[in-house]
């Protein structure tokens, strides 16, 4: 069982955690990504009535990462609100959790497309890019060949795994030496594969997918980008 | 009695030298006294006819306006179908009525020509009738409905689509008290609750049955490949040449398979013999609409000998003059296979031909029980369910879209059609509480609710964008998401085929080549909802499965087969190699009985292996399959997989299976079976169908482009939630309920518990019986199941995987 798998990105040592959280030890920073809170309600007001239950779902996952890890920065990598209008929509038991959960520690939200603005009335400071010790975090990968290296979201990975007929789909931390590109966090986030083109074209050498289990976090290398589909069956690959 | 018959029909029958059948007759006696009636006949007795015959009779005699005679049928194609021979009928009586088909293919033009004035009679589909239903213009078009005549009711009736018509029926009756219906079926089982679903209060005797006998009995032969006869497989593919003599010497074939897969298999292996490029088409449920209508259309012409098709033309009006069908593979059900039979030679007093081909032993076995129950007289089909709670979500926001209405009221109405009449006010409030505002115990989400209360307590829609966005979701039938194939590339593009699902089309490489449509294709590419292929594929081609392709063993002739098994003065009817396979079995081991359960043990290789006959079908041994296996794992055997058929179940562990009153105990339908069923993909997949029925999430349309602003939730993720914060919420009661009745088969496999209990029969071998080798095939065939979690299949894959790196 590993529920956190360690990496090093720019000669620091960080842990990717299974409930898809990124923690830098060193610098008690957690980091997640794309917590598309109130969804739902968005979807409510189109007329899909889905259970507006995915923010509270979303926060009480969060509130246990940071009773186990207890950091002294929480850095929340954009897309954090699935609308503009979203924070307006919290229901005072979601907001005092999140009041709950951020009081005592450092919150950094950055900006993403789907919530661009500050939100004033809302704690903790907001930024279009966060940079400490050498390491970028922000909402959208930069290029493949961006020199600082970053930690990201936006794309919600996750890969696919075929194995006796079965396939077993989960969301995954795409990682190489440059990048940790972070799986969603929320509730109702759908995910892309990691070999589609935008996630593909940003590990042209290939890279570790960490896929996010039950009980444990699982990892599979990936070939970088070639005529056929990288092997991800967990088959020996033909001679 | 046939005075009741105008002037004008009894000279047009006569013209032809026809006479009225006495149940044509007594249609129309029935519908003179307002009272509703069930037809059963054979298709060729002209069923449809008496049908139509008493609003020609009306309209013979007075000059009638607006829509006064509405048809439902379950295929546009039929509907079109219907719509051409009425519309000759109507000319040569020279009656002034007006007739149009509204199904999902009318255009938009003549749509709106509709909303101006809809025809004398309308000719319809279930979700169509729905569609127009949900219009406010209802109360006023529908009003002056005199009949309503509901085609091949045995196909509707007990299906998602069923409930819906019984649901715009019962509205109907709302809107014209007086409108008679007519109810059209092939014969069937369970004819009381085809009686309740045409009957106006859902009671069997309150519609009339009206039967025609007679047709002379069909003729059924068994035909073999030449050679062996396969322990496995059922594609059927070594008949071909055989198949390819017999369509040579008739004048046109029917050749049904099982499967679209088995067609387009099936397809190539006659067209690789056809050196004398005999027309033979091919017809299935995926394939474009323009192309089926092509094939129909040559049919019709007499340009075709052979059609290779699936269960697309088991419905229908006769297509042209078939002499023959070959049904190819087991026909898994008497009723189905008398209804494919029937497909041959629409007379009346001269006898269908049918040719059985099975594809393996068990299979023979099969198609001998089916010639037996149908020389017998019997027929089979599921019982009647309880109508579906997302049927009735989406009907009522339907009704509510045409205009405020009282609950009271309309549970009413709802409780007289037959799959609702025992619906409870409880689910009936839940589920307009669902509609409403999600149903979900939480306060602040009444701001989204759909539906509101006047001051009069009538229920109405809160704006015109929920009534746009619901007619856009209107239909219970639901697919997994489907890509359109075509040739050549581009935006433009060429000939579209048809559709496959994109869960086949996401495993293509641009090279590879798959079967579709009756061509070796390559594909080249996949562009936004476009699947580019082009002509000339080469090598091994991957075949589009799809989900659901497969019906299961029915429990008739399931309980035929075991019968057959069990008395060798009965295999004189079977093929020798058969008779050779069923002695050596009862030499080397037993013969499953009738009323036990055969449980075969025997090591081979490392393994240990267990076999059960059970003759249940797949459904059911697959959700045995995994229940057993649950168990094994926590009595240290190990299990390590199994595989189901329609006949048996194999699994195979590491240590020996042992303690078998504990293994089969009926206790493992209880808290087993819950916590399997939870955390199965099978009830992720119905939940599904049953939140895109209820209107919770958007259709996907195929060919549309998703719109920017619409939010996308994947319903899987909705699962979870809803499981884990609301276990008993109206939606997850609708899943559970569907699931028990479908997929798994639960009613099956508890009524088999409870027929073995003290009565396993166990048998240990030192090697591998003779009726235990077709299953033992299927391994590496069929996909291998096991009751491993996701973590632990993920925890393997790792572990293979970085084996295969550290090589």
């Amino acid at each position: 069982m590993t529920r956190a798998a360690p990496w090093h990105l720019g000669g620091h040592r960080l842990l990717l955690d299974r409930a898809g959280a990124l923690v830098w030890p060193e610098r008690r920073l957690l980091a997640v990504a794309d917590l598309h809170l109130e969804k739902g309600s968005a979807a409510a007001l189109r007329g899909q009535l889905v259970p507006p239950l995915d923010t509270a779902a979303t926060l009480a996952r969060l509130h246990a990462l940071v009773r186990n890890y207890r950091p002294a920065t929480l850095v929340l990598l954009g897309d954090s609100f699935h609308d503009a209008g979203g924070h307006s929509r919290l229901r005072a038991s979601d907001a005092a959790l999140l009041a709950r959960i951020t009081s005592g520690l450092t919150l950094r939200w950055v900006l993403g497309n789907h919530d661009p603005a500050p939100q004033p009335d809302l704690p903790g400071s907001f930024h279009a890019e966060h940079i400490e010790h050498g390491l970028s975090f922000r909402h959208i990968p930069g290029p493949a060949t961006a020199q600082t290296p970053e930690i990201s979201g936006h794309l919600h990975p996750k890969a696919q795994i075929a194995l006796r007929g079965t396939q077993v789909t989960r969301p995954c931390f795409v990682i190489d030496s440059c990048r940790v590109l972070m799986p969603a966090f929320g509730t109702y986030t759908g995910g892309l594969d990691l070999l589609a083109p935008p996630v593909a074209a940003l590990f042209p050498r290939g890279g570790r997918a960490l896929l996010l289990g039950e009980q444990s976090i699982y990892s599979f290398p990936f070939a970088g980008r070639r005529p056929r589909q990288p092997d991800l069956t967990g088959r020996a690959p033909a001679a | 009695m046939s005075d009741l018959l105008p002037a004008e029909l009894h000279a047009w029958f006569a013209q032809r030298g026809w006479v009225p059948r006495p149940f044509q007759l007594a249609v129309l006696s029935a519908a003179g006294t307002g009272r509703a009636c069930l037809v059963l006949a054979p298709t060729g007795g002209g069923k449809t006819l008496a049908g139509f015959l008493p609003i020609l009779a009306v309209a013979a005699d007075h000059s009638l306006d607006g829509l006064v005679a509405l048809y439902v049928s379950p295929l546009k194609a039929l509907a079109a179908d219907i719509a051409r021979n009425l519309q000759t009928l109507i000319s040569e009586l020279r009656l002034p009525l007006s007739l149009a088909t509204r199904t999902g293919d009318t255009s938009r033009r003549d749509r709106a020509a509709q909303r101006q004035a809809l025809p004398n009679i309308l000719l319809t589909t279930p979700e169509s009738l729905s569609l127009l239903l949900s219009h406010d213009a209802a109360s006023n078009q529908f009003a002056k409905l005199r009949h309503i005549i509901i085609d091949e009711v045995h196909a509707l009736a007990g299906t998602k689509r069923g409930d819906q018509l019984a649901l715009c029926l019962a509205r109907l009756a709302t809107l014209a008290p007086g409108a008679v219906r007519i109810g059209l079926s092939a014969t069937a089982a369970h004819i009381p609750a085809l009686r309740a679903f045409v009957a106006p209060d859902a009671r069997p005797g309150s519609a009339e049955l009206i039967t025609e006998t007679g047709g002379a009995p069909p003729q059924l032969s068994l035909m073999l490949p030449a050679g062996r006869l396969p322990w496995g497989g059922h594609m059927g593919l070594g008949a071909a040449p055989e198949i390819l003599a017999r369509i040579t010497a008739a004048r046109l074939t029917l050749v049904f398979v099982n499967t679209r897969a088995q067609a387009e298999l099936m397809f190539q292996a006659l067209w690789h013999l056809n050196e004398a490029n005999l027309p033979i088409a091919i017809h299935h449920g995926s394939l474009e609409p323009a192309l089926r209508q092509r094939v129909e259309a040559a049919m019709a012409e007499g340009r075709l000998r052979a059609v290779v098709a699936t269960a697309s033309l088991d419905l229908g009006l006769d297509w042209g003059d078939v002499d023959q069908v070959i049904q190819v593979g087991a026909p898994k059900g008497v009723s189905r296979l008398l209804q494919r039979v029937g497909r041959a030679n629409h007379r009346l007093d001269q006898p269908s031909r049918a040719i059985l081909v099975p594809a393996n032993r068990f299979e023979v076995l099969e198609c001998e029980a089916a010639i037996e129950g149908i020389a017998a007289g019997d027929l089979d089909g599921d019982p009647p369910r309880p109508g579906g709670l997302d049927v009735l979500a989406q009907h009522l926001l339907t009704l509510a879209c045409a205009g405020p209405f009282d609950p009271d009221q309309v549970f009413s109405e709802i409780r007289t059609a037959a799959p609702y009449a025992d619906l409870s006010r409880r689910d009936f409030d839940d589920v307009l509480d669902f509609v409403a505002t999600g149903g979900y115990a939480l306060a602040g989400y009444e701001r989204y609710r759909k539906l509101f209360l006047d001051s009069k307590g009538r229920v109405f829609v809160r704006d015109a964008g929920i009534i746009r966005q619901h007619r856009m979701n209107i239909g219970t039938i639901v697919e997994a998401p489907l890509l359109r194939v075509r040739l050549g590339r581009g935006r433009g593009g060429g000939l579209i085929l048809g559709e496959i699902e994109e869960y086949f089309a996401n495993m293509l490489r641009p090279g590879d080549t798959f079967l579709f449509a009756g061509r070796l294709l390559r594909f080249r590419a996949l562009r936004e909802n476009w699947v580019e292929a082009e002509d000339g594929g080469t090598g091994d081609p991957k075949i589009p499965a799809y989900a659901g392709g497969r019906l299961p063993l029915s429990t008739y002739l399931a309980t035929r087969v075991r019968a057959l098994l069990h008395d060798p003065a009965a295999w004189s009817a079977l093929p020798e190699p058969v008779r050779d396979w069923l002695s050596q079995q009862s030499s080397r081991s037993v013969l499953p009985g009738p009323d036990n359960l055969l449980i075969e043990l025997f090591p081979r290789g490392d393994r240990h292996y267990l076999v059960a006959y059970p003759f249940e079908g797949r459904n059911a041994h697959q959700t045995l399959g995994m229940l057993l296996t649950r168990r094994m794992e926590r009595l240290g055997q190990k299990p390590l997989g199994f595989v189901a058929t329609d006949y048996v179940l194999g699994i195979w562990s590491a240590e020996p299976a042992d303690d078998f009153a504990t293994l089969f105990d009926q206790d493992m339908l209880g808290d087993d079976l819950e916590a399997w069923m939870a955390d199965s993909s099978l009830l992720r997949r119905t939940f599904r169908q049953v939140a895109v029925i209820a209107g919770l999430v958007q259709r996907d349309l195929p060919g549309q482009r998703r719109n920017a602003r619409q939010v996308s939730i994947n319903t899987d993720l909705i699962y979870d939630v809803l499981r884990r914060y609301q276990p008993d919420h109206v939606l997850l009661r609708a899943t559970r309920a569907d699931a028990a009745a479908g997929l798994t088969d639960l009613g099956r496999l508890a009524a088999m518990l409870a027929r073995v209990q003290g009565r396993l029969t166990v048998v240990r071998l030192d090697r591998i019986s003779p009726l235990a080798v077709p299953v033992l095939l299927e391994i590496g065939r069929e996909r291998v199941r096991t009751a491993a979690s996701e973590d632990a299949l993920l925890a393997e894959a790792e572990a293979l995987a970085a084996e295969a790196r550290a090589q």
